[in-house]
């Protein structure tokens, strides 16, 4: 009986990273800066994802050329989605699992489990608190008579303040933790930042009403009584109608109505 | 305005593409936009009362996931030029209501065609399949590249098509303006602090304090401006 060796290629030798080099960090996350270049509706920001892994993934025994390297990169280019700013603590876990040389089934349903929850607390955090919160600070600065420049500096380091920091602690918590990254999103910031920034946009979003109007009415100021009536009435029934007529359409058509009614009359 | 047509042009490329692909610094919304649109024109004030006006519209539309939204960036560097581009001889707050109509629809077609760019995209990545699959580099980061320049070039050509068509159609609308200054501003004003007090609804109805805490905004906010 002839004994017939089954041989598997050896699995490259992982070596044990306790960091990135700050090159390779600087790369991930300028490139996260990107992630979203190639956004599409099939595979979602999948392939950014493997775009930002890519500067790790050299650092895989044998580099660029090797079936490895190329298996890494293939898996980390397909469907993923989660919050842009948040992806980065799936760039960084991702990247580390890779590099450490975790089984590929198991880097594929950890990669699978990260996009909810990465998802849904960014749009929280983010989109529906700090921008908006950026943004009514930005107004009352506008409102209180400030230059142009004061206040794009005010509102871009504001908002890039938290954006870029969110960025690179989730590409460096996501690296240190690797498979265990999930207690990261535990982090307070993430799980109480929406409820303590909502109330400080409710606050400024108060002040900024007000302040914006005045500076931006000018010579309607002589109607400010009736601009404020109006308003209110406006946003009441904007919040009645729950979404079912966007804001930003009712002023198209209300503003190119009074056009027409200006122009024609 | 047109001799600026190519630095508008430029300006619009680079805040269209901020606005999702490359780098989300919020370049894009309204007050930076339409600030940096003014000065191109050569006055900035001008550009940051219109955005400030859009930005009050725009709080409403947040760009959560794959939601369908207007594209901003673009259509604020249209507006805020095309106020500060009024002449003292056009009645202000025509030109004001024109430029808001001209960003508000340019913002329209621009949500359009994100649309059809993240279209494009998938048909990209759909024809670059077997290179995804075995994991090739060169396509996993020309596909990024290709759908980042095509985002530049989805916004130069959006801002160049917008300034064309309406700088000409506000100028000929302000030699007919007959509304009284006055109420144009004050119903330009009234419509987008509706929409941001609709917006700002959303921020504070879940939480009785934050409800506490805008009452209190509002209260601050109305002492500073009567006082």
């Amino acid at each position: 009986m002839t004994h017939v060796e089954r041989r598997t290629p050896p699995r490259a030798v992982a070596v044990a990273r306790r960091s990135l080099p700050i090159r390779t960090e600087l790369a991930m996350l300028l490139r996260l800066l990107g992630l979203q270049g190639a956004w599409n509706y099939e595979t979602m920001i999948g392939n950014g994802i493997g775009f930002c892994i890519e500067p790790a993934l050299r650092l895989l025994p044998g580099g660029i050329h090797t079936p490895q390297f190329k298996a890494a990169l293939a898996r980390q280019s397909k469907y993923f989605n989660a919050h842009p700013y948040l992806a980065s603590v799936a760039v960084g876990a991702l990247a580390r699992v890779e590099l450490d040389g975790e089984p590929a089934d198991k880097i594929e349903r950890f990669r699978t489990a990260l996009a909810g929850p990465l998802g849904s607390v960014g749009d929280r955090l983010i989109w529906a608190g700090w921008l908006p919160l950026s943004s009514w600070i930005a107004l009352v600065v506008f409102g209180l008579g400030a230059e142009p420049m004061t206040v794009l500096v005010t509102f871009l380091g504001v908002y890039n303040v938290g954006h870029i920091a969110l960025r690179a602690w989730g590409l460096r918590v996501g690296w240190n933790r690797g498979m265990r990254v999930a207690q990261a999103l535990a982090n307070p910031v993430l799980r109480r930042g929406p409820q303590v920034i909502a109330p400080l946009a409710s606050f400024a979003a108060g002040v900024g009403v007000p302040l914006a109007l005045m500076r931006v009415i000018g010579s309607g100021r002589a109607l400010l009584g009736a601009v404020i009536v109006g308003a209110a009435l406006g946003a009441f029934f904007l919040v009645r109608l729950r979404g079912r007529i966007e804001g930003w359409r009712l002023s198209l058509f209300l503003l190119a109505a009074f056009v027409l009614f200006a122009v024609a009359r | 305005m047109m001799t600026a047509l190519l630095p508008l042009t430029l300006l619009g490329a680079v805040v269209g593409l901020d606005t999702v692909s490359f780098p989300q610094a919020m370049l894009s919304r309204p007050l930076v936009a339409a600030t940096l649109g003014g000065a191109m024109i050569g006055d900035p004030m001008s550009g940051l009362i219109i955005g400030a006006t859009l930005e009050l519209i725009a709080l409403e539309t947040l760009p959560f996931g794959a939601s369908r939204y207007p594209e901003w960036g673009s259509a604020s560097v249209v507006g805020g030029a095309l106020f500060a581009g009024a002449t003292d001889t056009q009645p202000t707050a025509g030109a004001m209501i024109l430029a808001m109509v001209a960003a508000l629809a340019t913002a329209w077609v621009g949500g359009w065609t994100m649309v059809r760019l993240r279209q494009l995209n998938a048909k990209w990545a759909a024809r670059s399949r077997s290179g995804l699959d075995a994991g090739a580099r060169g396509t996993v980061i020309g596909l990024q590249l290709k759908g980042m320049t095509a985002d530049l070039i989805r916004g130069a050509a959006l801002t160049a098509l917008a300034v064309l068509v309406f700088a000409p159609l506000s100028n000929a609308s302000l030699a007919l303006w007959s509304a009284d200054s006055r109420i144009s501003r004050a119903f330009a004003v009234g419509i987008a602090t509706s929409v941001a007090a609709g917006a700002a609804w959303k921020l504070f109805h879940a939480s009785i304090w934050a409800r506490w805490l805008f009452g209190a905004g509002l209260a601050l906010g109305f002492a500073m401006v009567l006082r």
